[in-house]
């Protein structure tokens, strides 16, 4: 436990001094979270192995706010995770900012961030977890805004603020109710609730549904997640989506920790949310033409995924059968660290092409294979692990969540029945629909000819971007070929959460080990026979003639690269298929005259949740609550005033009639 | 080894039997049975062009898609369990095609042509399509037969009622998704020669010499794959190893492939458009299979 205060520490003091300096600003900041990353990482590893289950106690003057810190296998985890991807992130910023001095100014924020984030993993007290949760929300909120100059990142960042403050109001209230049945904030009372009553237990349960969701993405509180993530530097997006919203998917499974057994509705409600999140994050995903929000899109989906598998874990646990819970909370568990390996890969290769080209738009781009090959075959290996395809981790994850809901489709029935069909159904479409965007991207963004100047300027960066690359690439080559290596410390997360299911003893996992041994074995059989199938390839081409010449094109005398296709020609069947969901805004002057001059076409694509359920929803709150706008002079003193008379009649309300 | 060497010679076979019986229905005579491996040889012994545009994708890419459908066949049974077999091996199979389809259209977007563009959208498309109806095919099969591994599902003992409902549409939709995933006649014709219509074959345009013949190659791989499926559904392998195996084995096999000549004889293509709902509507299908499966008992 004193490493990892260790690690707080160095966070949290090189964060202060960054603020102090202005030279080495770079350095230190960059420097302090590499060094706090591998004294955490080594911490955490350690915990997870042991598996170790400490805590540590700071009483303050303050009712209710002991400051606790603790590990379990489960916080320890999401800490591997956290530190691992910090130290990649932290190593691949200091290379990219070496020449963008005028983003330094919001650096102290990073290591303060990478430091919430840990504090949220191992709080052990309510209001510690929501003071902690803020700061990691308003750290990563000002990360969000560092290119403020630009108005649609000041939007972005509007929206951020507001979805993770609504959500974070929805975890108070939850908080508020836990207090009131135990008397106190601390969870280890809460850990020790006594069974509470459905329809209270229910009402928790939806409170962090809500309130976690929304931080995780979960479809339709997702809304934040696409605009914050094209605003953030590629270094942020690539940890805020590798492990920040994955703070949500902890969340929920350590409050599901304390309200005791599920009933199965809780189960039936995450996997349907799961699996629509799954779908419609990969069906808007597909559409986008900005790379870094498609990359966001498909966050949602992965969320989606990992909650499919959370749900089937719930059904496992009411139904005590312990194979399914397993299979579910297992897969969604090892999603959870797969998910941050490819996206962590692809959010950076994404950063060094923005990097490189100054643009994020798909379809100004091309080539880019040529002219970044190793950042180039990072992505691919990306693409394909997010996939879910053989050798590479993605399959693992997937695969165990995709067994488990072929067991619950033998072994259930009923409601829980359909709905563990519709999700196998519903993975399966997410999966084919994962291969069309991912061949998208790769296919018109790093294949073909470029499509501006400004893809045929694209170079690689330093080599301080490209070594995180490779790393994590071949994290996620690892990960696929010796999975019964990570299953342990998956294990040791979900027996937290499947506590009651008394899983302990060296061979509770071991119908996963029988599962998965084949798995690799054959992993590693296609990754040979690919290699063979390669050279045997290569052979035909001994002493032939290879010759080059331009791509066919019915033998049209000028080519030019504005004739390949583009990204929105290749989902436009997609798009006209689904067009009900998209509604596409098509505005298109028609030409007129005989000699028609100039005419514009455009497609925008809106969110549907954005568009037909929080739009009407805050415009209705501001119909509402127009005629408090008369309190709001703009003057601080009677702002002071207004806090402390709600302040008064909050006090006098808790003295008559307690919470 | 037999499993290895019938997946490695014969599918090309049973394109010529496609060829042979639709030539007899137009009245011509037709190719020989053997010109596919005439033609493959043909085009091994030849060089290649590269177009400009390429990188090493296009390169690496023939051998890989090879490779991933050969892996795929190794989880079938023939007639005898598949050599590589595990429960859940389903999931694989179909995510080893899947990572074939990604090659694929990645060799096709690499060429930069609008042509290869096409069709490799329209591949996209339809293949996200078909994986709705194909899981939930493999749902269907799993629940009836209580077992996760094509081998599990397809021995089920011998005991198996071949005219139960669910199997009849289970047959037919995998048949619908064999016809998509190989682009065949209602969904694609192998035999278009306007570019704009194409979609397997506009992904191939630019590729030619060894590449083009491994990529023939796989794709005959590939639609033995699922002539393998689609007739194990009604005429389960023995799970038994011997000679009178193998006959009856390649007997359902050329009868299969008869069935898919007579198809795309009888039918003309469907709009491009319509495909879609063809899909959607072979998903219906076998919703209607696991209804009949599970409201039906076992």
């Amino acid at each position: 436990m004193l490493s990892f205060l260790v690690a707080l520490g160095i966070l949290i003091f090189g964060s202060m001094i960054s603020l102090l300096t202005r030279r080495w600003v770079r350095h230190v900041t960059y420097g302090s979270v590499c060094v706090g990353s591998v004294t955490g990482l080594f911490f955490a590893v350690y915990a997870l192995c042991q598996p170790l289950a400490q805590s540590v106690r700071f009483g303050t003057p303050l009712p209710d706010l002991a400051v606790t810190f603790g590990v379990d296998p489960l916080s320890a985890f999401f800490l591997v995770a956290l530190f691992g991807l910090a130290l990649v992130t932290s190593l691949y910023a200091w290379g990219a900012l070496h020449d963008q001095h005028a983003r330094c100014s919001r650096l102290p924020f990073f290591p303060l961030l990478v430091a919430s984030m840990a504090a949220v993993l191992t709080a052990r007290n309510g209001v510690l977890f929501l003071v902690c949760w803020e700061i990691m929300s308003l750290t990563s909120f000002f990360l969000v805004v560092t290119d403020h100059e630009r108005r649609e990142v000041r939007h972005a960042g509007w929206i951020y603020l507001v979805a993770t403050h609504l959500a974070t109001t929805f975890l108070i209230v939850c908080f508020v109710l836990l207090r009131r049945e135990t008397g106190s904030f601390d969870f280890h009372t809460w850990e020790h609730l006594a069974p509470l009553a459905p329809a209270l237990a229910g009402l928790l349960f939806v409170l962090a549904l809500v309130g976690f969701g929304t931080k995780a993405g979960i479809f339709p509180f997702h809304v934040w997640l696409p605009h914050a993530h094209p605003a953030a530097p590629s270094h942020i997006s690539a940890l805020m989506s590798g492990v920040m919203i994955k703070t949500g998917v902890y969340g929920l499974l350590r409050l599901l920790t304390f309200l005791g057994p599920p009933p199965l509705w809780w189960g039936v409600t995450l996997t349907a949310m799961g699996l629509c999140s799954a779908v419609m994050g990969i069906l808007y995903a597909l559409v986008q033409r900005d790379l870094k929000r498609l990359l966001a899109f498909s966050s949602v989906e992965n969320v989606g995924m990992i909650v499919v598998g959370l749900g089937l874990g719930v059904i496992g646990l009411q139904q005590q059968n312990p194979l399914l819970v397993l299979l579910g909370l297992g897969g969604a568990l090892w999603h959870v660290w797969n998910h941050t390996l490819f996206k962590g890969l692809l959010f950076l290769a994404a950063g060094s092409v923005l990097h490189a080209t100054r643009t994020r738009m798909i379809e100004q781009l091309g080539g880019v294979l040529k002219r970044m090959p190793m950042t180039g075959l990072a992505f691919c290996v990306g693409g394909a692990a997010i996939c879910g395809f053989p050798p590479f981790n993605g399959f693992v994850s997937e695969f165990l969540i995709y067994v488990g809901l072929f067991h619950g489709a033998q072994h259930l029935g009923g409601l829980s029945l359909c709905v563990v069909v519709a999700a196998i159904v519903g993975m399966a479409f997410a999966g084919g629909l994962a291969v069309a965007c991912f061949a998208k991207i790769i296919g018109i963004v790093f294949l073909g000819e470029p499509r501006s100047e400004s893809a045929t300027i694209a170079h690689e960066g330093p080599l301080a971007m490209r070594i995180p690359l490779m790393v994590l690439g071949v994290l996620l080559l690892l990960g696929g070929l010796f999975p019964h290596a990570v299953w342990p410390g998956v294990f040791a997360a979900l027996n937290v959460v499947a506590a009651p299911l008394h899983l302990s003893g060296a061979d509770a996992g071991d119908p996963v080990l029988a599962l998965l041994a084949p798995v690799a074995q054959v992993a590693a059989l296609l990754l040979g026979l690919c290699v063979v199938a390669i050279g045997f390839h290569r052979l035909f081409y001994r002493n032939r003639r290879v010759r080059q010449g331009i791509t066919w094109d019915c033998g049209y005398a000028a080519p030019t690269p504005r004739m390949q296709y583009t990204a929105s020609s290749f989902t436009q069947p997609i798009a006209v298929f689904f067009r009900a969901l998209f509604r596409p805004h098509i505005p298109y002057a028609r030409p007129t005259g005989f000699f028609p001059i100039a005419t514009t076409f455009a497609v925008h694509i809106a969110d549907v949740a954005e568009q037909r359920l929080f739009v009407p929803l805050f415009r209705g709150c501001d119909r509402l609550f127009e005629p408090l706008r008369t309190l709001q002079t703009n003057r601080i003193q009677n702002s002071l005033a207004l806090i402390f008379f709600s302040l008064i009649a909050l006090l006098l309300w808790e003295v008559w009639f307690g919470i | 080894m037999v499993h290895l060497a019938i997946l490695l010679i014969s599918p090309p076979f049973f394109l010529g039997v496609i060829a042979k019986t639709k030539a007899t229905f137009a009245g011509r005579k037709g190719p020989p049975l053997l010109q596919m491996y005439y033609d493959l040889f043909r085009l091994c012994r030849k060089g290649t062009v590269y177009s400009r545009s390429t990188s090493v994708v296009l390169r690496l890419a023939p051998g890989m898609v090879c490779a991933t459908l050969l892996m795929a066949g190794l989880f079938l049974p023939l007639s005898w369990p598949a050599p590589i077999h595990f429960s859940g091996d389903l999931i694989f199979f179909a995510y080893v095609l899947a990572f074939g389809r990604f090659l694929l259209l990645l060799s096709a977007l690499d060429v930069g042509s609008s042509f290869a563009g096409m069709g490799a959208s329209r591949e996209a498309t339809f293949g996200a399509l078909s994986e709705l109806a194909f899981f939930m095919g493999l749902v269907t099969l799993a629940v009836i037969t209580r077992s996760v591994s094509f081998s599990g599902i397809f021995l089920w003992g011998g005991t198996h009622p071949m005219v139960r409902p669910a199997i009849v549409l289970l047959f037919l939709s995998f048949f619908l998704i064999l016809l998509t995933e190989n682009a065949r006649v209602p969904i694609d014709d192998p035999n278009t020669h306007l570019e704009l219509t194409m979609i397997h074959e506009a992904m191939l345009l630019d590729v030619g010499g060894p590449d083009l013949g491994l990529m023939l190659y796989g794709a005959a791989i590939k639609l033995f794959l699922f002539m393998v499926i689609t007739v194990s559904c009604v005429w389960p392998p023995t799970g038994g190893f011997g000679l009178p195996e193998i006959g009856g084995f390649f007997a359902k096999m050329i009868g299969m492939a008869v069935v898919i000549g007579v198809v795309e004889s009888s039918n003309s293509r469907l709009r491009l458009s319509k495909v879609p709902q063809l899909l959607v509507a072979n998903f219906v299908i076998t919703t209607l299979a696991l209804l009949a499966t599970i409201l039906g008992g076992t």
